[in-house]
């Protein structure tokens, strides 16, 4: 891929930007062409039911275009000032995307929440690219590979990308932002803005000179951190679009996972591991910006078919969505990673880079590989869990509560998922096509030096893997139909134990199908129990009500800002609202000000 | 392919074998060898009865289950005859195409709205969710005992010579054979033979199914059973003269039937509460195995 470079002259502050097309960034615009492109067509018919304000969702779509432009503008420009500039467009535009219903309380809330965490990032790169610029003295990327000062700004750099990118302990915007923006909006977001970070730290990997060793341990325990703790909460949720963001976060760490791998690979001189390392995260990157966005827009229709996202108020929506319902459980069968679905594909590149690491390595490689193999599977676990819960309550089933009428959605809203569905599931059964793509992203990386064009090879076997599993399923769905031929096919009522009288509410719910497992991490998970028991022979009103938090965010982060305010609630009689006390300080100031330089000089 | 036909073979008689190791053990006559395969005939000769709760997802549950038993299957080579299908990774693939089967049968439970199917698919999902670490470090450890990364590369590479690979072998296959209890739902995790629908595992998922759709799960359920203990005799195969392979698989294949019908005659099962912790501490010893495969190949310095 040979495209000339773009210079423009911006002035005296930016001097030269230059713009650069290469493969890293092709794969990234391609990603975030195809789901913003579905996002909008969802969209359309989604925001029909605001056409009563008119004017809120002119302005919606104007900073939708704006986001796209800013986020392709972020895969070109090669130049750290303008980068932040436009950093700063797709935070400020994503921010109005997610507080359109800003007549509700929550939505402020996390919009401002994501507004603040966007701007530390914003401010963590600034530092960091400032910092660089002073040591080089140039704004162009090509400073960052000529670097080779402390190690420190690079650290800001990545920090920055890994609060978009939401791995832990930055992860605490997503799982507030998702739930409350529009479900197009939320499947952009988490499909491809999230992304953004991913490409930010694939692209300073891509360019630094630096020994990778430590930073691809880093980033590897980082990652399966986040990966462990992202889905290990997402099992919790109740709140559908919170359940997808929490995974967001778990799919994050599987992308972070195969970086890592992909560093450690290349400090280590193995070339096939950095190749299946970073081509592992590249495909991981494209596989869940489809299946998320897909889940996402899922979600979208249950909530304005049924105008909830509690999965305990749901279930049997697959009668009454069975579209919906397809797309939800493709996606799900995707984000579990299981053949013969796209996840699969992304996930046994990394597992093979993984095992690949563990022949031959020292003390310190085998016992990281074998945790971060073990971090893999678990979470692979975890998710069919996570899943089956999240399927299997919402659209199986019979409905929980009375639910409102409710009709399938039109063409405009089964497109989007249509194509999404066609390219996940073609990833899945032909990813040579794919990782020969992958392979040329993945040449120009450190280390990594021709090895990667053995991987399209690889995968052409994998694919006739899921092909075969695909036929396998088509035939016995055959031989089926052949056997039932002339046999009778009776309705009787589902198996109650000889109890005929079985109600909605004898099912199973989302809390007891995660019980066990809930008690099982429950020194891990937070969970605040209201409860006032039964007591004496006459008992009054008795309650129990319990709730799962983020201990993670509700100790690291929410405490620290809370004793902060509290600390800084003793100066707030200083702000009493009275001019003449303004007018004093200002006098004060000003006074003292004078004193000083009297007193300096 | 010879692998895969003998798998297919194997299949047919290791449920009736476990059944007769149990008739023999409590002093009953018992049904013969083959009964559990007339059970499959006949279910599959019937017609059906569906609830109305159900829906589609009810009925493509058990095909998918079967398709994945099958596509697990054909990965698994013997000794010198290759696998159908292999590739670098093909043990994940292995994984995870059974738990497509697994995540089948369990959105499959969850659709009849029964809540003694949710039980047991809750308790399915969270056994082999607590099970996959302990395979995948098993097949680790062979992994880095072998240097190789696909189950038709690894298998036959194992060559049993002197103490410390007869170690890793036999722990291996120990961990195999409690893996094989655990995924096809037996003591001491789960008793098929249960009538108490609160006490079962598997058995309250499949409550619903009837005709061919039942016939089919039972199917796959002993082909589970010959492709578990194919992988262990694959751990043997590769010591023995090529002329005795075939014969080493068989008694291999009827050594762990027999085993697991004296394990369940002479057992009771766990309490369910103690399942999750006996799941895990399998996880345990298979980590002690890569460890134990790493000090013997010596890199761990």
């Amino acid at each position: 891929m040979n495209v000339e470079d773009l210079i423009l002259h911006c002035g005296p502050v930016f001097g030269n930007v230059r713009l650069s097309a290469d493969a890293l960034s092709l794969w990234f615009i391609a990603v975030i062409c195809i789901v913003f492109a579905c996002g909008a067509i969802y969209g359309r018919d989604y925001m029909k039911r605001y056409s009563g304000r008119g004017a809120a969702v002119k302005l919606h779509w104007a900073h939708y275009a704006v986001c796209f432009l800013s986020m392709v503008a972020l895969c070109l420009v090669r130049n750290t000032l303008a980068f932040l500039v436009a950093w700063e467009i797709m935070a400020l535009s994503s921010f109005f995307l997610i507080v359109f219903e800003s007549w509700k309380k929550e939505v402020i809330e996390a919009g401002t929440n994501f507004f603040v965490q966007s701007h530390v990032s914003a401010a963590l790169l600034t530092v960091g690219f400032i910092a660089i610029a002073q040591k080089t003295g140039s704004y162009d990327f090509a400073a960052i590979a000529a670097y080779d000062g402390s190690v420190w700004p690079l650290v800001l750099i990545l920090s920055g990308f890994a609060v978009k990118a939401g791995f832990v302990p930055f992860h605490t915007w997503l799982p507030h932002a998702h739930p409350v923006a529009p479900a197009h909006v939320s499947g952009v977001m988490s499909g491809v803005i999230i992304k953004i970070g991913i490409y930010g730290i694939l692209r300073v990997i891509a360019l630094t000179t630096a020994n990778l060793l430590v930073a691809g341990y880093a980033i590897l325990a980082v990652a399966a951190v986040s990966g462990l703790y992202g889905v290990m909460l997402a099992i919790m949720q109740h709140n559908l679009k919170k359940l997808l963001a929490y995974h967001s976060i778990e799919n994050i760490g599987i992308i972070g996972m195969g970086i890592g791998l992909g560093c450690v690979g290349a400090a280590l001189g193995k070339a096939d591991l950095a190749a299946l390392g970073f081509a592992g995260a590249l495909l991981h990157t494209l596989n869940h910006a489809l299946f998320k966005s897909s889940l996402f827009f899922a979600a979208g229709n249950v909530y304005q078919a049924a105008h909830t996202l509690d999965v305990e108020r749901l279930g049997g929506l697959a009668k009454k969505l069975p579209w919906t319902a397809a797309f939800f459980l493709v996606s799900s069968v995707a984000i579990c990673g299981l053949p013969p679905m796209n996840g699969f594909v992304s996930e046994l590149a990394i597992y093979l880079g993984l095992f690949g690491w563990l022949d031959g390595a020292g003390a310190a490689g085998a016992v990281g590989a074998s945790f971060a193999i073990m971090a893999l599977v678990l979470i692979g676990g975890l998710a069919v869990l996570c899943f089956t819960k999240a399927f299997g309550i919402v659209f199986l089933g019979t409905p929980r509560t009375a639910l409102p009428e409710m009709r399938e959605f039109g063409w405009s809203r089964k497109l989007p998922l249509c194509v999404e569905a066609a390219i996940m599931l073609s990833v899945g059964l032909f990813p040579q096509f794919y990782a020969s793509a992958a392979a040329s992203v993945v040449a120009s990386f450190p280390g990594v030096s021709g090895s990667a064009g053995a991987l399209p090879d690889w995968m052409s076997n994998v694919g006739a893997a899921t092909l075969a599993t695909v036929g396998v399923i088509a035939a016995l769905a055959g031989l089926r139909q052949l056997a039932g031929r002339g046999k009778s096919v009776r309705e009787g009522e589902t198996w109650g134990c000889g109890y005929t009288a079985g109600t909605a509410k004898i099912q199973y719910t989302a809390t007891s199908y995660t019980r066990t497992y809930a008690d099982l991490c429950s020194g891990l998970l937070g969970n605040a129990v209201r409860c006032d028991p039964i007591e004496k022979c006459y008992p009054g009103r008795a309650a129990y009500e319990s709730e799962n938090y983020d201990a993670f965010e509700r100790h690291f982060i929410s405490a620290p800002l809370e004793a902060y305010r509290r600390f800084m609630d003793r100066f707030s009689f200083l702000q009493n609202g009275r001019l003449q006390y303004y007018i004093l300080y200002g006098i004060v100031c000003i006074v003292l000000a004078i004193l000083l330089t009297l007193v300096l000089a | 392919m010879t692998g895969f036909a003998l798998i297919l073979f194997a299949a047919l008689f290791f449920d009736g074998l476990i059944v007769r190791t149990k008739s023999v053990c409590s002093g009953r006559k018992g049904p013969g060898v083959f009964q559990p395969l007339k059970d499959v005939a006949r279910l599959m000769r019937k017609g059906a009865v569906y609830s109305p709760t159900t829906g589609w997802v009810f009925k493509a549950a058990p095909i998918v289950q079967a398709a994945s038993v099958v596509m697990a299957c054909a990965v698994i080579p013997l000794g010198e005859y290759g696998a159908l299908l292999s590739f670098r990774g093909d043990f994940v693939f292995f994984a995870y195409v059974l738990a497509l089967g697994k995540f089948f049968g369990i959105v499959g439970a969850l659709d009849t709205g029964s809540s003694f199917e949710g039980m047991g698919a809750a308790r399915e999902a969270l056994y082999s969710m607590l099970a996959e670490p302990a395979f995948f470090m098993v097949v680790g450890s062979l992994s880095l005992l072998t240097g190789f990364v696909s189950f038709a590369d690894i298998l036959p590479a194992i060559h049993l010579s002197g103490a410390m690979s007869c170690a890793i072998a036999v722990v291996a296959a120990g961990v195999l054979l409690v893996l094989e209890l655990i995924e096809n739902s037996r003591l001491p995790v789960d008793d098929p033979k249960t009538h108490l629908e609160l006490t079962m595992v598997h058995e309250a998922m499949i409550l619903d199914n009837s005709g061919f759709d039942l016939g089919l799960i039972l199917a796959a359920g002993y082909l589970k059973f010959a492709m578990y203990a194919a992988l262990i005799a694959n751990l043997f195969v590769g010591s023995v003269p090529d002329a005795w392979d075939v014969p080493a698989f068989l008694a291999v294949q009827a050594g762990s039937a027999v085993s697991i019908g004296v394990v369940e005659s002479f057992m009771a099962r766990a309490r369910m509460n103690h399942n999750p912790q006996f799941v895990f501490a399998l996880t345990s010893v298979a980590l002690l195995l890569v460890f134990g495969v790493l000090l013997a190949v010596g890199n761990f310095r």
